[in-house]
């Protein structure tokens, strides 16, 4: 992307990343990428962590300090290496560790390690541990189990949806609209040029096989109705008119609005009906007025609870001061090129990546208008209306 | 340190005199300040240079230094560098040049023993701040000092059998009783460069630290001393007689499979010089003068000693353009395009590498990854080499490149594809070039709309390892494009070669009959182990069938067809000996599909069988008349046709193209040296009998 641009690295303004686990020699990525990417030492940069909306996070912070004035050019984005997530020590090893650094002298020393205990080996998940809210002490699958109770979501229509997810994304690999990811080249001669853990021979009977994976044995999520988890990376370059022209820059669509919300931790999922509301509130939209939606797939029983919330007239006044039902979202709108259940949800990046390709499907199906939404492990919502250029 | 008296004596080393200036007296080149603590801090600033040399007046000087030095004692001598390159990179080669009366050397090398000795004797402690590289007699100078403190980015060394000869200034003696033997011969038999933490675990140095400490640390090591990483007990345990003789069966047997001793007499006299007289320092000292002394006055180091000259030679042909070279553009991801993006990329560059599709250039960044981990070591920096390397299939980088590089394969219609589309995205002044080995650059450039733009950059292979770079002229190449190349050619430390346009350049068409040659004595019937043991034993790296298999065969065939059509002057058709139009026919192409004059194992080793001796057989000299002589014609018609500019670029071009047996000083060398009239006859003799591969060039006459 940046051999593209008629300007070198280093006229951007700052570079903003989303991040949730940076690695440990790296704890500041927005930093190191922008140096590696040749941004240089005099471009300042950040990562930034709002749980999975980090991605989102800092493309409405670029969009919102160029709105202000602050910056003309920002490279923004978001990336996460699950795969890298850490095995820690517990704590009382670590503990031991401590204690047996600070003895001094042989005798100190054979003292505190005799105090070994083999329970001490054994390891923290940290990937587990990240998806866990400590505060009400549910994990985000968990979260999903409670939507799916409280709308009355069955099995079958989760399967059926990330069936439908699957199909979608295999559909647009074939035909060409995910051009917008770039391949990736790894230091032992391999490549990958697409998203690979779509199933495009995917079935509800194979979905069917799977077993709960958070409630056992009576839940209803599974690993096959759920986000996979994944690597993953996304840039954005956010620009304001002056740059445009001086740079003779064609934008491929604008940052419109944005908005972000609160909400009880163990409904975490209903995030982006709380946060996308108010923005079609105050632009006078209805849900028809979208032309494309991205719900962020976290879990397929997840993003029906959305919908349904949205058709839940009860729900709409108590929650969304609402007078009442906003109505269906139209369903041929919504993830047209699947989501996170078929391409994976690396949790920094996510949100990038579907702002970006919001973009994407307007200019594609002439569209005029988009919101890339996100629920938000925590209890929150985050979305972003995007217009087309 | 207590009250750290430092931070009241600033010495940082005062810079050398203008030497833009007439220097009326000798030049000191060394230059002395006494501290409050009446420490002695000696900067060496070789006047009139770039880099610190050990040429006869700098020890000169050294010597009056030490004069001096006696008549007002310090507490203590540091000795350092002015020059941030390095310390001191040896001595000066150019003094070795012509030397032939081995009995004035040796009173030359005493001198300068006589010099070391005295600073090594010195009642005072002694220190040597290194940085940068320290190599050969510099290496040797501060071996004779009490301590070594390096910084961590020196590079030590003893590469002086790489000249054909081994330390003379004492460092034989010295290291074998400073570190254990082993370590001590391994380091003067390669030649090989240590930096500094290893120089520091072998004991070489004694303490490793950032140029920033250097003066805490001399002053450290000579007010109190610095612990060492010596193992005396062991150090002399490996001089005792019974284990120098073990010793030396073994370094000598290692060095066989490398080296023979009639071609390179350097080593086995290292080892001799050791095995005999390792057992006192005062007789060591005394042999190795008369030992190096014997040595360079010798063929071998004397044609080494050109070797290394016609290499500066090559390296001053970049010259002084300006031009800045911050993005190359690759199209073709094989072999030598992937490999030619790889190297430039570890030389600094931004490098695009195209291809047609990313499964096409996933493999040349495997290959630069293992490249970069082998040679840059260190993951930030293996890292930031494969950031800059960046794989670009839809050719962004066109755009951006002041370098483009074709190398793909040699069909006319695919490269005029790629040039028509490359100059219409180049910036005006980037430079076109092409690795062809076998399509003419005018053909090429016939669909340029400016066809002055092309030349060739004809790259050998493995690009990680040939440092020869042809630079080819076409007809209608520019001047500005050619300096360019050559410049660029610098750039990426290679080492660059004029060359005309014609088929096979230099390199590939002397190579060709030498090739051709070994496969006709082949179809005679001689076994492939002896034709290939015949050049060995010549001097060549390898013999020409193992060549032809590494090169490939298919390769060898079309290059062979191409050169013989193109150059058929006796007006017959020539025609490629059947040994290789017959494996070529069968699929066998060489290493690459695992057999080829020889089969190759998993790890591409070939499976030779000793080439055993019978009454038939014809002599190691006939095989290497057959297989050389043809090879030394070309040379002697490309010189002819001025395809190259004289005969030290011939020689070059074949000892950094081919590793045509450097001691013996090049191809022209060699047919000075020996007896021109008597190649030519016997060329006329074998063209009798063996066909028109073996007609001499007319050149002969002129030589």
């Amino acid at each position: 992307m940046l051999l593209r641009q008629p300007f070198e690295p280093d006229a951007f303004d700052e570079v903003i990343l989303g991040c949730v686990s940076p690695q440990a020699d790296e704890v500041n990525p927005a930093r190191v990428a922008a140096l590696r990417l040749g941004c240089g030492d005099r471009v300042a940069a950040w990562t930034v962590q709002r749980n999975c909306a980090s991605g989102l996070q800092s493309v409405d912070t670029a969009y919102r300090y160029i709105a202000d004035g602050r910056a003309e050019m920002i490279l923004a984005g978001g990336t996460e290496a699950l795969s890298h997530s850490p095995l820690l020590f517990n704590d009382r090893m670590v503990n031991w560790f401590a204690d047996l650094n600070m003895a001094r002298g042989v005798p100190a020393k054979l003292k505190v390690a005799a105090t070994f205990r083999p329970g001490y080996l054994a390891p923290v998940i940290g990937l587990m541990k990240g998806l866990t809210d400590p505060v009400v002490n549910l994990n985000m699958g968990q979260t999903a189990e409670i939507l799916a109770d409280k709308f009355d979501i069955g099995r079958e229509a989760m399967d059926a949806y990330s069936l439908e997810s699957h199909r979608r994304t295999a559909r647009a690999q074939e035909e060409g609209h995910m051009a917008e990811v770039v391949p990736i080249y790894d230091a032992r001669g391999k490549h990958y040029e697409k998203d690979d853990g779509v199933r495009p021979d995917n079935s509800m009977e194979a979905l069917g096989k799977l077993r709960p994976a958070f409630e056992r044995p009576f839940g209803t999520v599974t690993p096959g109705n759920s986000s996979q988890i994944t690597d993953g990376a996304a840039w954005l370059i956010l620009a304001s008119e002056d740059a445009m022209k001086r740079y003779g820059l064609t934008p491929i669509g604008r940052v419109a609005d944005s908005a972000w919300a609160a909400l009880d931790p163990a409904q975490m999922g209903l995030g982006p009906v709380h946060a996308s509301t108010p923005i079609l509130r105050r632009n006078n939209f209805d849900l028809d007025d979208i032309d494309a939606w991205e719900i962020n797939e976290a879990f397929a029983a997840q993003v029906l609870a959305c919908l349904a919330a949205w058709e839940d007239d009860a729900y709409c006044r108590e929650h969304l001061g609402l007078n009442g039902a906003l109505g269906p979202l139209d369903r041929a709108k919504l993830n047209v090129d699947g989501g996170a259940i078929s391409i994976g949800h690396p949790v920094g990046s996510s949100g990038a990546r579907i702002a970006l390709h919001v973009l994407h499907i307007l200019k594609r199906t002439g569209g005029k208008r988009g919101i890339a939404t996100l629920c938000i492990g925590g209890g929150q919502g985050g979305a972003l209306l995007m217009e087309a250029a | 340190m207590d009250g750290d008296p430092s931070m009241t004596t600033r010495t940082k080393p005062t810079p050398a005199p203008d030497t833009g200036r007439t220097v009326v007296a000798a030049p000191r080149h060394w230059y002395g300040e006494r501290d409050a603590e009446n420490i002695h801090w000696l900067t060496l600033d070789k006047d009139g240079a770039t880099t610190n040399t050990l040429s006869q007046d700098v020890l000169a000087a050294f010597e009056a230094v030490l004069d001096e030095l006696a008549a007002n004692p310090p507490a203590g001598l540091v000795v350092r560098s002015a020059k941030a390159n390095g310390f001191i990179a040896g001595a000066d080669v150019g003094e070795f040049k012509g030397l032939r009366d081995p009995d004035a050397v040796e009173q030359l090398v005493r001198r300068g023993h006589a010099i070391v000795d005295r600073l090594e004797a010195l009642p005072y402690p002694t220190v040597a701040l290194i940085n940068g590289f320290c190599l050969g007699g510099g290496l040797e100078l501060a071996l004779a000092c009490r301590y070594r403190v390096a910084a961590d980015d020196a590079r030590l060394g003893l590469p002086e059998v790489r000249l054909g000869i081994h330390p003379g200034l004492g460092g034989t003696a010295r290291l074998t009783r400073l570190i254990p033997a082993p370590s001590a011969m391994g380091l003067m038999l390669t030649g090989r460069t240590l930096r500094a933490r290893a120089a520091k675990r072998m004991g070489v140095v004694d303490a490793v630290t950032q140029p920033r400490h250097f003066e805490r640390a001399a002053r450290w090591a000579v007010t109190k001393g610095l612990k060492t990483q010596r193992r005396p007990v062991l150090t002399a345990l490996g001089n005792l007689m019974p284990v120098r003789w073990a010793l030396a069966q073994v370094m000598q047997r290692q060095v066989a499979g490398k080296a023979r001793r009639a071609h390179y007499p350097a080593p086995y006299a290292l080892i001799d010089l050791w095995m005999k007289h390792g057992g006192s320092k005062k007789e060591m000292l005394r042999h190795e003068a008369r030992s190096i002394a014997k040595l360079i006055t010798g063929d071998t180091a004397q044609n080494l000693v050109r070797v290394f000259f016609l290499n500066e030679t090559l390296k001053g042909l970049g010259g002084e353009t300006g031009r800045v070279f911050k993005h190359v553009h690759v199209i073709g991801a094989g072999t030598m395009g992937g490999d030619i993006a790889a190297w430039c990329a570890m030389q600094g560059m931004q490098v695009t590498l195209q291809d047609r599709a990313p499964e096409f250039i996933a493999p040349a960044i495997g290959r630069a990854a293992k490249l970069y981990r082998r040679r840059l070591r260190e993951p930030y920096l293996v890292r930031a080499a494969l950031d800059r390397l960046i794989p670009d299939v839809a050719g962004d980088g066109i755009a951006r490149a002041d370098v483009v590089i074709e190398a793909v394969p040699e069909v006319l219609s695919l490269k005029h594809d790629i040039y028509r589309a490359a100059e219409a995205r180049m910036k005006p002044d980037a430079l076109l070039a092409t690795n062809t080995s076998s399509i003419p650059l005018e053909e090429l450039g016939q669909v340029l709309t400016r066809p002055e733009r092309l030349i060739g950059l004809h790259f050998f292979n493995p690009v990680a390892q040939m440092p020869l770079l042809e630079v080819v002229r076409g007809t209608n190449s520019g001047d500005a494009e050619i300096a360019a190349g050559l410049a660029f050619a610098r750039a990426i430390d290679k080492l660059p070669l004029p060359v005309k346009s014609a088929p096979g350049f230099l390199v590939n068409r002397a190579l060709t009959p030498y090739l051709m040659a070994a496969v006709q004595l082949l179809d005679e019937g001689h076994p492939a182990a002896a034709i290939d043991e015949a050049a060995e034993a010549f001097g060549m790296p390898m013999g020409p069938l193992t060549l032809a298999d590494a090169v490939g065969l298919d390769i060898c065939l079309h290059v062979g067809e191409i050169l013989g059509h193109g150059m058929s002057a006796s007006g017959a058709d020539w025609q490629a000996p059947k040994g290789l139009t017959r494996l070529v026919e069968q699929g066998h192409l060489g290493r690459k599909t695992g057999q080829g004059f020889y089969r190759y194992d998993k790890k591409g080793k070939p499976i030779k069988a000793k080439p055993q001796g019978s009454a038939t057989a014809p002599t190691t000299a006939t095989l290497q008349d057959r297989l050389l002589l043809p090879l030394l014609n070309t040379c002697v018609a490309c010189w002819r046709e001025a395809l190259v500019d004289g005969e030290d670029m011939v020689d070059a071009g074949m000892i950094f193209g081919t590793g045509f047996a450097p001691f013996r000083g090049g191809p022209m060398h060699y047919i000075h040296a020996s007896d021109a009239a008597a190649m030519r006859s016997r060329l006329v003799s074998l063209a009798e009998t063996h066909g028109p591969l073996y007609m001499p060039d007319p050149g002969w006459g002129s030589l």
